[in-house]
């Protein structure tokens, strides 16, 4: 049978593919082969010098073509655009039928060579690919747009909550409207500020989440040494401040101080080991002002608390303005 | 209801009445939010009350509304990404008629939580078609209207559409093609991905 009686089923079946003489040369193309090089380019063209084959390696002749029979083979055009297949070679009498597709490289394909439907066999998933590509592109974009609005809602409810998420303890935020309700009001309270001592090293040597589990454990005797009208915040990576609503005497101001501090010395299991951590406490309360300003006793909190730490750490130091300094009054804990 | 359903019903409607109307919608259906999410899930009744509180917003029958929607989703620039998606069903319009029985398929291909209604296309003699609706969203037939009268016109061909109502939960539409290629139509190349 003659190659010349088979052209209109490869035609039909195969557009993209080439009749190879027993040299090795084109003697016919598919329609969409010649959509992409003209068909002057294409026939009586040497097969090897239209297309580098890539896989399998070294074949340099028509018999090594025939030999690559069945193969799956990889090739691209020699000239630009280097357009890459996939391909399959069957010997046919002393010459060989080729066909040709586009693989992976189909994107660039259709764009490059304004390829239509009309262009691929009626059989040939390539148009079902391609919208599923552009169909998932469009739903990925849809999915992106929503991560990224809740990302920014996520941000923006962060920033607006009142809660360390760590903790439980209030935040920072939630402290500052505090004390400007407190400040406006004229109500009396006590300002403690707490700041751990060796945590970092707690951190350091027995990690992060060893770390996360001190916070909540000082978290938990924060609160049960303190009622529920007070407010306790973590204003920092291992600082605290307390507010003590209505509480202005310094006696049992100094005896929650102590309690806490004599807590906070016991140590805190964690998987195994074992983390030893103290506090500090600097307090100062509105009676020992005449206009009492939060900012300043925020900054005199801040004074007692450097004095405890100066005196040698797990103490509690009361602010004393009189001496507009301070004075401390060593309690547990002392080595 | 999925929330690509919703979505596109709001972006019809701020994109052909403006955000303002949509605000209007969202108080009269007393949504609560602002707008919907493509991704998300909705409880239908409230793709429902949208619906209601946009015919009476736009004083509209809602049939109109829904056909209209239909047209929205093809012929509007915001939406060319869904013209092209459905341009490939098919080179020609008969071609494409005929991609509407696997338009379910295609949209779970797409989305895999999206449950459109079957449809049933039947080739009569003449050029005649008709087209039946089954599922559960009553009205798609008249979204699904909306979107081959704009789909015969991008693919340049000249139809005659009729909405046969509907009975036992299937809506019944009628295509009468005129003639395949009576305009140029809009050029649909596969490469070209929508922006």
């Amino acid at each position: 049978m003659e190659i010349q009686a088979l052209i209109p089923v490869l035609n039909a079946l195969c557009p993209m593919h080439l009749v190879l003489s027993a040299t090795g040369h084109v003697a016919h193309a598919g329609e969409t082969l010649r959509k992409l090089r003209p068909a002057d380019q294409l026939v009586n063209a040497r097969f090897l010098e239209l297309f580098e084959v890539q896989r399998p390696r070294g074949l340099s002749s028509m018999q090594d073509l025939r030999r690559a029979s069945g193969a799956r083979l990889h090739l691209q055009f020699r000239d630009a655009p280097r357009t890459g297949f996939k391909g399959i070679l069957v010997p046919w009498q002393d010459g060989a039928v080729v066909n040709l597709s586009f693989g992976i490289s189909i994107l660039d394909a259709v764009r490059d060579y304004a390829l239509t439907s009309a262009d691929f066999a009626a059989t040939d998933m390539t148009v079902e690919m391609l919208y599923l590509v552009e169909a998932k592109s469009a739903a990925m974009e849809a999915s992106r747009k929503l991560n990224q609005r809740l990302q920014v809602a996520k941000i923006a409810a962060e920033e607006q909550a009142f809660t360390d998420t760590l903790t439980g303890l209030k935040n920072r935020r939630a402290l500052d409207h505090v004390l400007d309700r407190l400040g406006d009001s004229g109500a009396p309270f006590a300002l403690m500020h707490l700041d751990l001592d060796y945590f970092k090293s707690v951190n350091d040597t027995l990690g992060h989440a060893a770390g996360d589990h001190v916070l909540q454990q000082v978290a938990r005797i924060l609160v049960d040494e303190t009622r529920e009208q007070d407010t306790i915040a973590r204003v920092g990576g291992d600082e605290f401040v307390l507010v003590l609503h209505g509480l202005t005497d310094p006696a049992r101001l100094d005896r929650i101080a102590r309690r806490i501090i004599e807590r906070l010395q016991t140590p805190i299991p964690f998987e195994g080991d074992t983390c030893r951590i103290a506090g500090s406490i600097g307090t100062t309360h509105s009676d020992l002002y005449r206009h009492p300003d939060v900012a300043a006793m925020m900054a005199d909190a801040d004074v007692a608390l450097y004095a405890s730490k100066r005196e040698g750490r797990a103490r509690h130091t009361v602010f004393d303005p009189e001496k507009g300094t301070e004075i401390a009054i060593p309690t547990v804990g002392q080595s | 209801m999925h929330g690509l359903i919703n979505r596109a019903i709001e972006c019809f409607v701020r994109d052909a009445y403006g955000d303002d109307r949509w605000a209007e919608v969202t108080r009269a259906a007393h949504l609560g939010f602002d707008g919907f999410e493509a991704m998300l899930r909705y409880d239908p009744s409230l793709t429902w009350r949208v619906l209601d509180a946009i015919t009476d917003t736009l004083g509209k029958p809602r049939d109109d509304v829904l056909e209209d929607i239909g047209t929205y989703l093809v012929s509007h620039p915001n939406t060319e990404a869904l013209r092209r998606l459905l341009r490939f069903g098919g080179v020609d319009f008969v071609d494409f008629l005929h991609s509407l029985d696997e338009l379910p398929e295609r949209a779970r291909l797409a989305v895999d939580d999206l449950d459109l209604p079957r449809l049933e296309l039947r080739d009569h003699a003449g050029n005649q078609f008709s087209l039946t609706v089954h599922g559960s969203y009553p009205g798609f037939g008249h979204v699904l209207v909306g979107v081959l009268r704009a789909m015969a016109d991008d693919y340049g061909a000249l139809v005659i559409l009729d909405h046969r109502g509907s009975s036992g939960g299937t809506e019944e539409i009628s295509v009468a093609l005129v003639e395949t290629a009576y305009a140029e139509g809009r050029s649909f190349h596969l490469g070209a991905r929508a922006g």
